[in-house]
């Protein structure tokens, strides 16, 4: 697996995103700006006034819209992107839905930031975990080097699953943190992604198609199937887009998830984003200064959910923390702790587990969290029970 | 009544077929709206009587379904209301409204069960 040449540059998240999307050149961009994702679009605009990029950009007048064109560009075989955050997500919510059940390759970036009310723009993951269910893949980064390449790859995961993919950052934390990393060349990244071979094309005047028609009580279901099925293999898709990508460009990603020191561990931490870092900083503090047997796992990509892996990972631990950087307003927590805990149930051998919820609104994310949490299983581990399911971090009583 | 026209998919397939010939739910093929005999939905259906009619095709203009039928001359210049198309005729009664009251060729009749 030889390197391939790569630069050195110093960016921000969203400037790291926007350079990714140059290099693939797509061909067609939808999209409306919000913060903190407006700068992707905004220096992709620059880059088609520039004539950088052969895209054909379309400044819509919202972001249903966005998704909207995205849709019609990706159902006649282009190969389309967009970006956007928060209520931007929300509103496309309904097109969501659609993109995934045509079957649109569409890869967006989405800058994690909470939803309103009340209104803030800082980072929770309250957007896109609202968005779980709407048959997207999903890809959660922890740093700019990370959103650059997933940004990459998520476009060949996409078109070899032939669902859509979002790539994330945290809002403000990666989106306006600058950080060093290292880029490809431009023609390495189109000749990693080739062209597009879509699985059907609506401008195919040849082998005309009706797109999006009225299905029934007699036809529904058997379709939904069949998209659920394309999530089941989407896992095979995921792991050879990545075994693609790292032969290609001699760089290796983690795919679903990073274990973080594991082996052995007793307690664990299960953590999206850009916090991992942090969490990191402190398994390593107890396991070295306290010598607890302490590790952490960074879920990487949360749809389609990897319950077996995890489940090899995490099933000799005997606590487990899950954080959560949302509510469901379930009074269960978080729904990343939900749905381990629905797929460890499935194992025999399975840690206790309990739901954390921390940093809603872009609250710090200071190492006292993940301490706090290990203090909490450690209670737990004494023979305690929690009155609820959900503890939450980082917030005045 | 006739027979009702043979539909091609009208023998209902599985998941795992339709995931082949109709990924992301497509519809492939054209024109696919011969396959949907809109007939069905039919609680009542308009009787022609062929004595009274005049030709004015009146109800041809109106029909939203295409279900009234018609016979062309050879030079074109002859057009004849033939009858109603009961695969695609709806029963929405538009054509009793469009005929000319005074000539009154076309009535609704309660569909037979
Ligand atoms: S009832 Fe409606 S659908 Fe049927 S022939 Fe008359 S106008 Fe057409
Ligand atoms: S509108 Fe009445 S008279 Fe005119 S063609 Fe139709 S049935 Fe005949």
């Amino acid at each position: 697996m030889a390197k391939r040449k790569t630069t050195r540059m110093a960016l921000t998240g969203n400037e790291a995103m926007a350079f990714a999307m140059k290099q693939i050149n797509p061909d067609v961009v939808a999209a409306y700006p919000i913060t903190p994702a407006t700068q992707i679009v905004e220096l992709f605009s620059k880059y088609v006034a520039d004539g950088e990029v052969d895209t054909e950009f379309v400044p819509v007048e919202s972001e249903h819209s966005a998704m909207s064109a995205c849709v019609g560009a990706s159902a006649a075989g282009a190969r389309v992107m967009t970006g956007t955050a928060s209520q931007g997500l929300a509103l496309m919510h309904e097109i969501l839905y659609i993109a995934s059940a045509l079957r649109l390759p569409i890869t967006m970036c989405v800058v994690n930031r909470t939803l309103s009310a009340p209104i803030n723009i800082h980072c929770d993951h309250s957007d896109t975990m609202g968005s779980r269910d709407a048959g997207w893949i999903q890809i959660y980064t922890e740093n700019v080097q990370e959103a650059y390449a997933s940004t990459i790859v998520g476009v060949r995961t996409a078109e070899k699953a032939n669902l859509p993919v979002m790539v994330t950052t945290d809002g403000f934390v990666l989106s306006h943190g600058m950080e060093s990393l290292d880029v490809f060349d431009d023609e390495d990244v189109r000749e990693f992604l080739g062209q597009r071979k879509p699985l059907y094309n609506v401008l195919d005047v040849d082998n005309p198609i009706t797109v999006g028609p009225l299905d029934l009580q007699d036809y529904f279901f058997e379709h939904k199937r069949g998209q659920i099925e394309a999530m089941f293999e989407a896992k095979k898709h995921i792991y050879d887009a990545h075994r693609e990508f790292a032969e290609f460009f001699g760089v290796e990603l983690p795919v679903f998830m990073e274990p973080y020191r594991l082996d052995d561990a007793e307690y664990a931490i299960v953590v999206l984003g850009s916090s991992a870092g942090t969490g990191k900083e402190v398994v390593d503090d107890l396991r070295d200064e306290k010598g607890m047997k302490v590790g952490l796992l960074r879920l990487r990509i949360f749809r389609p959910f990897p319950y077996e892996e995890l489940q090899q990972v995490l099933g000799k631990v005997k606590y487990l923390a899950v954080m959560d950087r949302a509510d469901s307003l379930n009074t269960m927590g978080g729904p990343v702790a939900t749905e381990i805990a629905r797929a460890l149930y499935h194992f025999s051998e399975r840690p206790i587990i309990h739901s954390f919820v921390y940093g809603l609104g872009g609250r710090d994310v200071p190492p006292e969290n993940f301490y706090e949490v290990i203090e909490k299983m450690q209670w737990i581990a004494a023979g305690n029970t929690p009155d609820r399911m959900v503890t939450y971090v980082g917030v005045r009583e | 009544m006739p027979a009702p026209k043979e539909r091609k998919w009208d023998e209902l397939k599985g998941w795992k077929e339709l995931a082949e010939i109709s990924p992301g739910a497509i519809v492939p093929g054209v024109p696919t709206s011969p396959e949907y005999l809109t007939g069905d939905w039919r609680v009542e259906r308009p009787i022609w009587d062929e004595d009274k009619c005049t030709h004015c095709l009146l109800c041809w203009v109106f029909c939203p379904e295409d279900a009234i039928m018609l016979n062309i001359s050879e030079d074109g210049k002859v057009v004849k209301m033939i009858g109603i198309d009961y695969d695609y005729c709806k029963g929405c009664g538009i054509c009793v409204r469009a005929c000319p009251p005074k000539i009154h060729a076309l009535e609704m009749a309660p569909e037979e069960v």
